[in-house]
């Protein structure tokens, strides 16, 4: 609370405190630009993880949990060969239910192709299990070995052999975007104690004069922490205002959520890049100080 | 309230003043005289807390400076009002908010308002010159303006280091006769310069002791001024 308080004291300051330090056009214009450019980059990095987030949950809900034993024999031995099916997967490390379909559940399943009012007596139509995962999921080539041995006409259908390096590979592209953005933040702190530092150099006679009226370090080390604060907030708003109007005119999500058509911010999601402005702020307050207060220890 | 015990200073060149004690009382009057390069900038800088020294001890209001911390230093130079050789102004801003820089620094920016510094800055006569900037101004006008900032925290002591440096005789007189006025305010004044000629008028104004640093001593000068 105290230090919140010193913060806000520090960042308010007064207006004639903030001319003490001469400004200087140069490191203005680059300090804005780069948290600007930064800024933008987090945007995209944000709108990657958060899209590879929602692709990689939705595969993983939607489908990973189940998979299908397909039983193809003749007419007379599918009932025993289901059974038997059954009998296995009751016994199977990693499944936590299995069940074969009704006859009306196939129909359903079917409707799409066929149309409804079809009879599937008569038709070899296969006979389907639905097998439910748990935990960490089954040992897909024990099973298949097993059900060869036991079960002549079943196929295991198994989605989840194609669907987890999917959802693998959209957890890493987010754990991606994440670093992303630590290195954004880890790059913004380095470039503006670099741009700090060097401004705080360049004033040491000012500090000096400053020094011998009776400045103390944290009223030097504010006037400079304000302006870059300052700086980065003004440099992040637009940087970010430019990167979700450019996340904004990507292509939108189609249903089918292909991956690239899905990147960007859905719903109030939009709320979180406007995060993006205050924290890059903030990054600049702590570095600015440290910077600060680094140099005024080193100087008498 | 400035305390030195059996202080010395070295620096790589040397020992530039050593055994030096002095009692700066309330409300004295003092000239610090001595060749260029005796040491007077260093003795004064090491009354403000700017240098420290090698050895023995330096008190500012009853603290030795050794204890005290950057922060406490600033607070204690508010109430030592001095005048560098050199000035020491902030050359992008105009002369009024040079002369107001100690109380913007200390919290007080509400008084630093031009209106609120004329008086002072006509007592300086620097009244018409308040918006110039300090490269803009002679010599004289500089180590007036130096002197108006030394005094606006209304401090106890005032130290000033060669203040009748680069101006002429008469534009001394007047600087003299400020501080001497100041001094009938009850301030504390420590003047060092090279101009005896200076010493030499101040007398009939006011009881001052002159010091002279020689041979990295300090000495109380005799009738041969
Ligand atoms: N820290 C230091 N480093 C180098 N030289 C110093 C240092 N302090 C004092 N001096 C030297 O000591 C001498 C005394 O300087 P100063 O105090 O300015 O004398 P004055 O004000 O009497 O002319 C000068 O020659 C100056 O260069
Ligand atoms: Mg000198």
């Amino acid at each position: 609370m105290k230090a919140l308080k010193t913060a806000l004291a520090l960042l308010v300051g007064d207006a004639q405190s903030d001319r003490v330090v001469p400004p200087t056009g140069h490191t203005v214009r680059l300090t804005l630009f780069s948290a600007g450019a930064m800024a933008f980059l987090a945007v995209f990095a944000l709108a990657l993880s958060m899209a590879t987030g929602r692709l990689a949950s939705l595969w993983g809900d939607e489908l990973a949990r189940s998979s299908t034993i397909r039983i193809s024999a003749p007419e007379a031995q599918v009932a025993d060969q289901t059974a038997a099916a059954l009998k296995v997967l009751e016994t199977t490390p990693g499944v936590a239910s299995a069940r074969a379909l009704t006859t009306e559940e196939q129909q359903q399943l079917l409707e799409p192709w066929f149309g409804n009012g079809l009879s599937l007596d008569g038709l070899p139509v296969p006979q389907l299990i639905e097998v439910v995962e748990k935990g960490d999921g089954f040992d897909a080539e024990g099973l298949r070995l097993r059900l060869q041995a036991e079960v002549p006409g079943a196929t295991l259908d198994d989605h989840t052999r194609w669907r987890r390096p999917l959802v693998k590979a959209a957890r890493s592209l987010r754990l991606l975007g994440a670093l992303s953005l630590i290195l954004i933040g880890g790059t913004m702190a380095a470039m503006i104690t670099l741009a700090a530092t060097a401004a705080l150099a360049a004033n040491s006679q000012v500090i000096r004069v400053l020094r011998l009226v009776g400045a103390q370090d944290s009223y030097i080390a504010g006037a400079f922490v304000r302006r870059f604060t300052l700086r980065a907030l003004i440099g992040g708003a637009a940087g970010t205002a430019v990167g979700m109007i450019a996340v904004a005119l990507l292509p939108s999500a189609q249903p089918e959520g292909g991956f690239l058509t899905g990147l960007g911010f859905e719903g109030w999601h939009w709320l979180w890049p406007l995060l993006i402005p205050p924290l890059g702020a903030v990054v600049a307050f702590v570095a600015t100080r440290e910077a600060a207060m680094r140099t005024l220890r080193g100087l008498r | 309230m400035i305390e030195l015990e059996n202080m010395a200073y070295s620096y790589g060149g040397g020992e530039l003043l050593s055994g030096i004690s002095l009692k700066l009382a309330p409300g004295s009057f003092h000239f610090l005289t001595g060749p260029s390069g005796a040491g007077k900038t260093t003795f004064l800088r090491l009354c403000y807390g700017d240098l420290t020294a090698t050895s023995g001890t330096v008190r500012l209001f009853g603290r030795d400076v050794r204890d005290l911390t950057r922060d406490q230093i600033a607070l204690l130079r508010r109430k030592i009002g001095t005048v560098h050789q050199d000035c020491q102004f902030l050359d992008h801003l105009p002369l009024y908010e040079n002369i107001a820089l100690p109380l913007t620094v200390s919290g007080h920016s509400e008084w630093t308002d031009e209106a609120n510094l004329k008086e002072l800055m006509q007592w300086v006569g620097l009244g018409s010159r308040a918006r110039a900037l300090p490269p803009e101004l002679s010599g004289g006008e500089r180590q007036r303006a130096a002197l108006a900032r030394a005094i606006i925290m209304s401090p106890d002591v005032i130290l000033a280091d060669e203040p009748t440096g680069n101006v002429d005789w008469e534009m001394s007189q007047r600087l003299l006769t400020l501080l001497v006025e100041l001094n009938r305010l009850g301030k504390t004044v420590v003047i060092a310069t090279h101009d005896l000629a200076l010493i030499r008028a101040a007398k009939s104004q006011v009881q001052a002791r002159v010091l002279r640093i020689a041979n990295r001593k300090l000495q109380l000068a005799g009738a041969d001024l």
